[in-house]
């Protein structure tokens, strides 16, 4: 199975072809939406953090950021920076040139006087490199070269009986093919920890498995809190979905049966070709989604039991879910109906569909959430600001 | 025609997989083979019963794991959900 992408000059192969416009922090944020909105093919995202933080909670903004510029769906980055943040252009310079070779641009706007000299410059960086980027034809590639990020959000008890299980057949093809899948979502292995742990692919991944879901429990309690107050949420419930344990035994099937290669920390660049591995990600999607595409998914395969909307700026994001009144209620919002599994239909057939579905996004075919322009995320915290 | 499923023959409790009222005959496949018992509460698709009677305190199974345990008797055909179960920390090390 193949699909058509755009060669990088660092080796990747991208589903998209955007410039990125890159707020390093939370005040470069409005003056780079306002370059992006003037530039036809520029995407960018409000960037809420980047100041005032301590090194472990920076650490995982300058990783979604490095990420986002390096991801293969993004041509080349224009950096916009305050000039007086934490995120310093320099570190993130750095950062997305130890993750790639593609064409990156800078602009300080303490340095250029203000936001709409910035907004200029900036503007005439990203037309340079979206005109170059236009150049670029499009080739095919074997699925091989895939990342896919796996998602479930708004689950219900459909996720764990059919949305979930027919993501786990795509990522278990995947693999098979020579790809890469990516289980995500560490608050929502609890209690099911172990059956994960027994596949994984030797003893540093086994241990590591028990290691982030300890590491996320203990973060939680250092302040006091425990994860079940707000996890399952009150749709989960109202679906069906009774405790944590229950919604983690549905929520894993989305690995599927291979082997487990990797733990990644949350954002870590993910090696290509590399099989199923684990991200270490909040069960919070947009934050977990956007830890994903940092670590290089060129597209996400997201269940939802209720119908969630989440996008992201760089990657597309396809909706399946298992619920036949959900898709009903949320079509505009949902690509799959993923609901005839409960009732006896084909897995086989299921995943042949959503094998092609893949190939076909991948080649540039939009997602719903794609059509509707939905674009938000965030990054997620280790603790609170200083 | 079913409508209920068990995902694994260690479960004690179905899966409504159409919305069920009290008095219901209630189907569902287990190794193939097909079992019945009736509904003692209207059950909303998609949410559990009990196909077994479950002890206070005992383990409640689906997926053929423990997905907390039982805060009250549970009488086979009941509603199983947040007001008779609640989830438990158990420790995953000793599982594997």
């Amino acid at each position: 199975m193949t699909f058509y992408g755009y060669q990088r000059p660092d080796g990747r192969v991208g589903v998209r072809n955007k410039v990125l416009i890159l707020p390093a922090s939370v005040c470069a944020s409005d003056t780079a939406r306002i370059i992006a909105q003037q530039v036809d093919g520029a995407v960018t995202f409000n960037n809420q953090l980047g100041c005032s933080q301590v090194a472990s909670d920076q650490q995982y903004v300058m990783d979604v950021m490095a990420g986002y510029a390096a991801n293969p769906n993004i041509y080349g980055t224009v950096v916009v920076s305050l000039g007086c943040e934490n995120c310093q252009m320099d570190l993130v310079v750095k950062a997305i040139e130890e993750r790639t070779n593609k064409p990156i641009r800078q602009v300080i706007i303490q340095e250029v006087g203000g936001t709409l000299k910035a907004a200029d410059i900036g503007v005439r960086y990203a037309k340079e490199l979206t005109t170059q980027a236009s150049l670029l034809q499009k080739m095919p590639f074997p699925i091989s070269e895939l990342i896919i990020g796996t998602e479930c959000g708004g689950s219900d008890p459909t996720s764990g009986l059919a949305a979930n299980v027919l993501i786990g057949e795509m990522s278990d093809r995947i693999v098979a093919a020579g790809g890469t899948s990516i289980l995500s979502e560490t608050t929502e292995f609890i209690g099911a920890e172990h059956i994960l742990a027994r596949r994984a692919a030797n003893k540093e991944v086994h241990d590591r498995i028990f290691e982030i879901v300890h590491r996320y429990e203990r973060a939680m309690q250092l302040v006091g809190e425990e994860i079940r107050e707000g996890n399952p949420a009150p749709g989960n419930k109202a679906g069906g979905i009774t405790t944590l344990e229950e919604k983690s035994l549905g929520c894993i099937h989305k690995g599927g049966h291979s082997p487990i290669m990797a733990v990644y920390d949350y954002a870590k660049q993910v090696k290509p070709k590399s099989g199923l591995v684990i991200m270490d990600t909040p069960g919070n999607d947009p934050a977990s989604v956007s830890a994903m595409v940092a670590g290089g998914a060129q597209v996400v395969v997201f269940s939802t039991g209720r119908g969630t909307p989440t996008g992201n700026p760089i990657a597309p994001v396809i909706k399946i879910t298992g619920n036949r009144m959900t898709f009903a209620k949320m079509e505009d919002n949902i690509d799959v109906d993923a609901s005839s599994l409960i009732y006896g239909g084909s897995l086989q057939q299921l995943g042949d569909d959503l094998m092609q579905l893949v190939s076909e996004v991948a080649s540039g075919r939009q997602t719903k959430a794609e059509t509707l322009g939905f674009t938000e995320m965030s990054i997620a915290r280790v603790c609170n600001f200083v | 025609m079913c409508n209920a499923m068990i995902i694994d023959s260690k479960d004690n409790v179905a899966v409504a997989i159409e919305p069920l009222s009290k008095g219901d005959t209630v189907t569902y496949l287990c190794n193939g083979v097909e079992h019945t018992l009736t509904a003692r509460d209207d059950i909303t698709i998609y949410h559990k019963l009990a196909i077994r009677d479950i002890v206070c305190g005992e383990p409640v199974v689906k997926y053929g794991e423990h997905i907390g345990i039982a805060t009250c008797d549970i009488q086979a055909g009941e509603h199983v959900h947040v007001h008779n179960v609640e989830g438990r920390r158990e420790n995953p090390e000793e599982k594997e």
